[in-house]
């Protein structure tokens, strides 16, 4: 049963992780986009480096959110429950953003494509957003009763930390789109300011990190595990050194070490956070843990061998379609649908 | 503001929204496949550009549709957690399973190789191009079969036990053989079909009317759409007449409801219409024809058929005190709505058909013209065939398990909820009315026409 549980346990950690390093570029473009320039075409030229995968890639966090009612769902029951203002805000966010993507090319008014421009912006930056709020909130512990239910209100959510927690998602997210952009445009104008907005959201994401880390020291058991200490210190490398490559030459490089440190911060939240879930502030005994708040034995096995057949078939076709739109964008390419 | 009542109205208003999609999901995946290997396989020249151009056509129709159902998709799946936390504890050992399939097996394929195809037509062979528009409709109707999986569970469950305070599952095969499920994903799956068959009749009608130049390729969509709707229609019936019968066994109270029959009968009637009187357990004035409701459900002019009272006081004995009727008069009504719209789209499905297949449309021109006055039917359908699969399982939740009271999040306030059912209510409806208005213009704008090798895309 144990195992099972283990299992569970690190694929929620895998299937965040994939969902924090896809939509993090994903969400990180988004919030660029009317930043980089004013011009209609740019900002077309920008969207489409996305466009083939951003469903995709929220298709992972729709899968974190079934693989955590599938294996423990009293997590998923007081989790969204417990954030459900929040929660209705990312929705109306997500919303506008789904649907932008598919209408702002459906009319050539500038005023309907800056409506929808906006909705993409505030479609990315809100969830982004607020899943560094509900991050750190479930580290450092919710009033969470007895019964796995909540009592406290939305604004008991929001305090100095978890803000914090939702700056560094939206900067590290802004970086980590500028670093994606710079392996996907091709016109060096727009290269150059990607650049300059990229190095910016980098340095204060580092420096935002810096003060989330003591924060996190200050008001959460995280670092007091020696691996997720590890962790929470390799992300600050991986990204210090992704940012000083990003500023002199951008490239892979700069991207996959970016990618590496969404990756080790995820893991290592994760890692600290182990075996709970989600933390009760009102008394450790009543925080939900992998042994209290999952499914059986039964539906876990089940639900294992599906998730280890199919996860690598998802993950052989995704990359395929990285691969056959790796050719940086160019104006043909939007002209084109 | 009562938290339960608000919760309800949420899920049933966003469900509804979700659905007015899904079906077109559904059926137009399938429809542009089609088209799309017609395309590649054609040996005619000519007709390779117009059917490319159709693709063309009916995928950005699509495009605009799908968004649609993403976003109102992601509402669904949050919802569980948000509105109904205690249902998900109680039942998502079971319930869990097939939406994290959904999300493995089927959003992934849709939403990916979506992006391939919208993208991808110059970066991939014509082949391989089509088959990736059969991967999305395999990925659609997938996720329809998942999640009505987890429906029939709801509907009629299988496969648990009651254990540690809560329905634990112990037979997986069993969620999945649901015989439920085969009723329910039949009829889903050839709803879908209608529903974009209607929307093909309508909008091909409309521009072989208003459009000269994409006359003559429209006249082909509208005998290859009218073949489509036909089959849709048909199999929606058989389905759905299927699906009944199995229901005398499956949910008797549901059954009798949609009937109102409120006491047993041998050989039952059915009502053509009835005056509902649910106070006091009775029809205050019917319609009837004599032996049609057992020959319907056992195609013999006689069998004994439960009422409402009789299923209730079974009930009661079961599970205790309480009302176990649900809202007679919606189920009555929903029921009726539902397979008179049936039958108004088989009707406009052969009319247009036969007349495009003898070339006499042009005889008809009100025929045409009336066509897109029709475009609500397969909806209201849609809404109304929803309400009886739901509404006719109150007061559970999962029948015989769990009552939907029990099921709200119990944290949450009356407010909390008023907020984010308005919220989304007006947000929807807004959206809804840009993509209708982007839609119909491009629809307007985008003309196709026959033997030429440029075609004018607006
Ligand atoms: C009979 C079919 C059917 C039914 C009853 C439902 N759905 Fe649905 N859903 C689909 C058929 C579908 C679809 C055809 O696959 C959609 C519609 C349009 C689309 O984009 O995919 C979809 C989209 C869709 C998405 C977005 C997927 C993506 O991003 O690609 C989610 C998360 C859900 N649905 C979840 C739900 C939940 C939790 C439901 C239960 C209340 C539900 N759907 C009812
Ligand atoms: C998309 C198609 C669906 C439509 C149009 C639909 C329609 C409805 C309607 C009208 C109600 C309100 C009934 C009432 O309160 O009287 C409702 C309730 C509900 N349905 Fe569905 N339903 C759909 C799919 C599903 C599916 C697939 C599930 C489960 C997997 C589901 C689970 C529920 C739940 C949990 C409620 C709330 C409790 C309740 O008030 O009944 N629905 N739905
Ligand atoms: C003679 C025609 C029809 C019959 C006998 C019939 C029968 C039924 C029955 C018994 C249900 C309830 C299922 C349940 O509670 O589980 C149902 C549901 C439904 N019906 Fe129909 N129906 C007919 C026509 C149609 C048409 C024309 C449409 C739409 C184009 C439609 C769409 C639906 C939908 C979407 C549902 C809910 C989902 C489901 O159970 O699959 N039906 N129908």
């Amino acid at each position: 049963m144990m195992d099972y549980q283990m299992i569970w346990f690190i694929l929620i950690t895998v299937l965040f992780t994939g969902f924090f390093f896809l939509e993090g570029f994903d969400y990180g473009v988004g919030m660029l986009a009317p930043f980089v320039s004013k011009r209609e075409e740019d900002r077309g030229l920008i969207l489409r480096t996305i466009g083939p995968v951003w469903d995709g890639n929220e298709v992972w966090m729709i899968t974190a959110g079934g693989a955590l009612f599938a294996a423990f769902p009293h997590v998923y029951a007081t989790m969204f429950s417990t954030f459900y203002l929040a929660l209705f805000l990312m929705l109306v966010a997500l919303i506008l953003r789904g649907v932008a993507f598919e209408l702002r090319t459906k009319e050539k008014c500038p005023c309907w494509q800056k409506t929808w421009d906006a909705a993409i912006f505030i479609g990315s930056i809100v969830p982004a957003f607020l899943w560094g709020v509900a991050v750190t909130d479930l580290a450092a512990g919710l009033p969470i009763g007895a019964n796995m239910v909540y009592q406290g209100n939305f604004l008991d959510l929001l305090n100095l930390y978890s803000i914090l927690g939702g700056l560094v998602f939206v900067l590290v997210f802004a970086y980590h789109g500028a670093a994606f952009l710079q392996l996907r445009l091709m016109d060096k104008g727009l290269l150059y300011r990607v650049q300059a907005l990229g190095k910016c959201a980098g340095v204060c994401g580092a420096i935002a990190y810096v003060f989330y880390l003591l924060l996190t020291w200050e008001n959460t058991d995280l670092l007091n595990r020696p691996a997720a200490l590890g962790l929470f210190i390799a992300t600050a490398v991986f990204f210090l050194t992704s940012l000083y490559r990003f500023a002199k030459a951008p490239g892979k490089g700069s991207f996959i070490l970016g990618a590496l440190a969404v990756a080790s911060v995820t893991i290592g939240f994760f890692t600290g956070m182990f075996p709970r879930l989600m933390v009760s502030s009102l008394n450790p005994d009543w925080s939900l843990t992998i042994t209290n708040a999952s499914s059986t034995e039964y539906t876990l096995s089940i639900m294992t061998v599906a998730a280890l057949v199919l996860v690598p078939i998802v993950l052989v076709y995704q990359i395929w379609t990285y691969y056959i739109f790796r050719k940086r964008v160019t104006a043909g390419d939007v002209s084109h649908y | 503001m009562d938290a339960l009542l608000l919760s309800r109205w949420q899920f049933a208003i966003t469900t509804i929204y979700h659905f007015l999609f899904v079906p077109l999901t559904l059926g137009l995946t399938i429809w542009m496949a089609l088209l799309e290997t017609c395309y590649v396989r054609t040996q005619r020249p000519h007709w390779k550009e117009p059917c490319r151009q159709l693709v063309k056509f009916f995928g950005t129709l699509f495009l605009i549709n799908f968004s649609m159902g993403v976003v109102t998709g992601i509402v669904q799946e949050f919802h569980f957690g948000m509105n109904w936390s205690e249902y998900s504890r109680f039942m998502g050992d079971i319930f869990g399973a097939p939406l994290a399939l959904e999300a493995l097996t089927a959003f992934f394929l849709e939403s990916t190789f979506l992006g391939i195809w919208m993208f991808g037509w110059d970066k991939l062979s014509p082949k391989i191009h089509c088959l990736c528009a059969w991967l999305i409709a395999i990925g659609s109707n997938l996720s329809a079969f998942w999640i009505l999986v987890a429906n029939s569970f709801m509907q009629h469950p299988v496969g648990y036990v009651l254990q540690n305070g809560r329905a634990e599952m112990n037979d997986f095969l069993a969620l999945v053989t649901n015989p439920y499920v085969v009723g329910e994903y039949s009829h889903a799956l050839f709803s879908g079909i209608t529903t974009a068959g209607v929307l093909v009749l309508v909008v091909a009608g409309w521009k072989y009317v208003h459009d000269k130049e994409s006359k003559a390729v429209f006249q082909q969509v509208l005998t290859a759409g009218a073949i489509y709707l036909a089959v849709g229609v048909l199999g929606v019936m058989g389905s759905g007449h299927m699906h009944t019968q199995y229901m005398a066994e499956a949910n008797p109270m549901k059954l009798a409801s949609m009937e109102a029959l409120w006491e047993n009968a041998n050989p039952a009637p059915f009502a053509v219409m009835a005056v509902i009187d649910q106070e006091h357990n009775q029809n205050a004035c019917e319609i009837k024809i004599p032996f049609l409701f057992s020959l319907m459900l056992y195609n013999k002019p006689e069998g004994e058929v439960k009422g409402i009272n009789t299923v209730n006081a079974e009930m009661v004995a079961k599970y205790g005190n309480g009302d176990y009727r649900p809202d007679v008069f919606g189920l009555f009504w929903s029921f009726r709505i539902m397979v008179g719209c049936g039958g108004a789209i088989l009707l406009i499905a052969f009319a247009v058909g036969a007349l495009s297949h003898l070339n006499r449309l042009d005889k008809y021109p009100c025929l045409l013209k009336l066509l897109p006055l029709t475009l609500p039917l397969p909806f209201l359908a849609n809404t109304a065939g929803w309400f009886i699969a739901e509404g006719g399982r109150q007061p559970w939740i999962v029948v015989g398990l769990q009552k939907t009271a029990d099921a709200v999040s119990p944290n949450l306030t009356g407010m909390e909820v008023f907020l984010t059912m308005a919220g989304f209510t007006l947000l929807y409806l807004l959206l809804i009315i840009a993509a209708l208005y982007v839609a119909v213009r491009y629809i307007k704008n985008t003309s196709i026409p026959q033997n030429t090798h440029e075609g004018r895309d607006a």
